[in-house]
């Protein structure tokens, strides 16, 4: 192939991501989950990149969650995003970037159902007129923050005060990077790398010194699924859909799991338990669990954060080990208190402790 | 059910890489034909026992090659051994015996445990 067409095919996979001023929605689950995730990410485009970013206490929930479940009709949540983009509008911001893969899906498929079909677009405005009074633009940029995240990962790896390097052997450290399916299966051209060469996460861990893994079940669903897991009875689709990924990725002796996606990173922690209590099956070295961490905690372990204060001790599956590797320091007594030396609840049955 | 209130799937999905070809194997040793079968179905087409009942020494044949052998052994008793297969085989496979000697090996293994 000649190298203009080349070029042509290949920036169809390209995605153009804001360089500065951002406006920030957060996710539901990550700040109950990974609380650290969300907090370190606003403390890194502040005031280790130095970029603005902006959040707005009045933002809710996208409702995606209701959506997935048929619990929220699509005018509905159209109208709340179209609030949002509201709330961006009155802030003075056109960037937005989104924490979670499920509102990024939501944002995409309702930005382009916009597209297609105007009509809804004018019909979102008179609902939101009518119901809140506000008025809204469409986002110039829409950038998920695992997108940003990736744009700045060559400042990041200059800054790093650790690698994802086996401190002891010196060889990288096997990652398995699973890319939460809204990402960019349903919109590629929203995804770097799009649907087929998703580079988001792998594009991180290259850059900060690891060795992706390319395991059959790379591109699997996690087993999050929305109704899977909804109803209680069926939630063993979406732990089989997992079992099926750890059974395939566990040969390769994955070091640690990086996600971008909320419910992803969720399960791919808490089934480790789950089907340990279950089954009795581990699927890390030596009869240990994978760590699963987010892709703002991988990139504050290289930027030499506490590894508590980015809230890993939060994980179902203890990071003590995949620390050990990497060679950072830790303190075991505080673990679970917070800065002002108060404690912290410790969870109960914690798995790699 | 247990404490979670909800249990493992079981996948569906046939993996062949740890299927049991031993059966297979033994058949094409002692009845060599074996190894000629082009899985056309004429075998099948002609077979009294399969014109009454769900029984293809087709389908029989494509189950001891992938190794399925419990599913063969389920529906091989079905055969009367009348050999009418055999004067049809457009390969030359001696049917009847490959399907006796499968018969034989099954019935000793009942196709759940290696040879």
């Amino acid at each position: 192939m000649n190298e203009p067409d080349k070029k042509r095919i290949w920036s169809e996979y390209q995605k153009e991501i804001a360089d500065d001023h951002y406006f920030y929605v957060r996710s539901c689950i990550r700040q109950s989950f990974f609380p650290g995730s969300e907090q370190f990410f606003l403390h890194l485009i502040r005031d280790i990149l130095g970029k603005d970013i902006y959040e707005n206490p009045s933002h809710t929930t996208c409702t995606g969650i209701g959506y997935h479940t048929d619990i929220v009709p699509f005018q509905t949540i159209m109208t709340v995003v179209a609030r949002h983009f509201a709330l961006m509008k009155e802030s003075g911001y056109k960037n937005i970037a989104i924490s979670c893969v499920t509102s990024f899906g939501i944002y995409t498929e309702i930005i382009e159902t916009w597209k297609h079909f105007p009509e809804e677009l004018e019909k979102t405005r008179e609902y939101l007129l009518k119901a809140t009074g506000r008025e809204f633009d469409i986002p110039e940029n829409m950038a998920h923050t695992s997108d940003i995240v990736y744009k700045f990962r060559n400042e990041i790896a200059s800054k790093a005060k650790f690698r994802l390097v086996n401190k002891k052997t010196g060889e990288p450290l096997k990652v398995v990077e699973h890319i939460g399916c809204h990402y960019s299966k349903m919109f590629p051209k929203y995804g770097v790398g799009g649907a087929e060469f998703p580079k988001v996460l792998s594009g991180m861990i290259e850059a900060w010194g690891g060795e992706v893994i390319d395991y059959p079940e790379r591109r699997h669903c996690c087993g999050f699924g929305f109704r899977q897991y909804i109803v209680q009875a069926n939630r063993g689709y979406s732990l089989s859909n997992s079992v099926k990924k750890f059974e395939s990725m566990k040969p390769f002796k994955p070091d640690f799991i990086i996600t971008n996606c909320p419910g992803c990173n969720m399960f791919m922690d808490k089934w480790q338990y789950t089907i340990r209590e279950m089954e009795g099956r581990t699927y890390g070295e030596n009869g240990l669990s994978i760590p699963v961490l987010t892709y703002e905690e991988v990139a504050g372990l290289v930027l030499g954060m506490n590894p508590w204060e980015l809230g890993l001790q939060y994980h179902m599956v203890q990071p003590e080990p995949l620390l050990d590797k990497m060679g950072v320091e830790y303190s075991k007594s505080d673990k679970f208190i917070t800065k002002d030396g108060k404690p912290l609840p410790a969870p109960e049955k914690l798995i790699n402790v | 059910m247990n404490k979670f209130g909800f249990t493992l799937s079981v996948p569906r999905v046939i993996d062949y890489d740890k299927n049991d070809r031993s059966v297979a194997d033994l058949i094409a040793a002692k009845e060599p034909t074996f190894r000629l079968c082009i899985e056309c179905g004429t075998c099948a087409a002609t077979c009294t026992a399969g014109n009454f009942t769900d029984f293809s020494l087709r389908e029989i044949n494509v189950l001891l090659r992938r190794g399925e052998n419990e599913a063969a052994a389920e529906k091989i008793n079905r055969c009367m051994l009348c050999g009418k297969c055999i004067l049809v085989c457009p390969r030359g496979v001696n049917t009847r015996n490959v399907l006796f000697i499968a018969r034989e090996t099954l019935s000793k293994t009942n196709g759940h445990e290696r040879l």
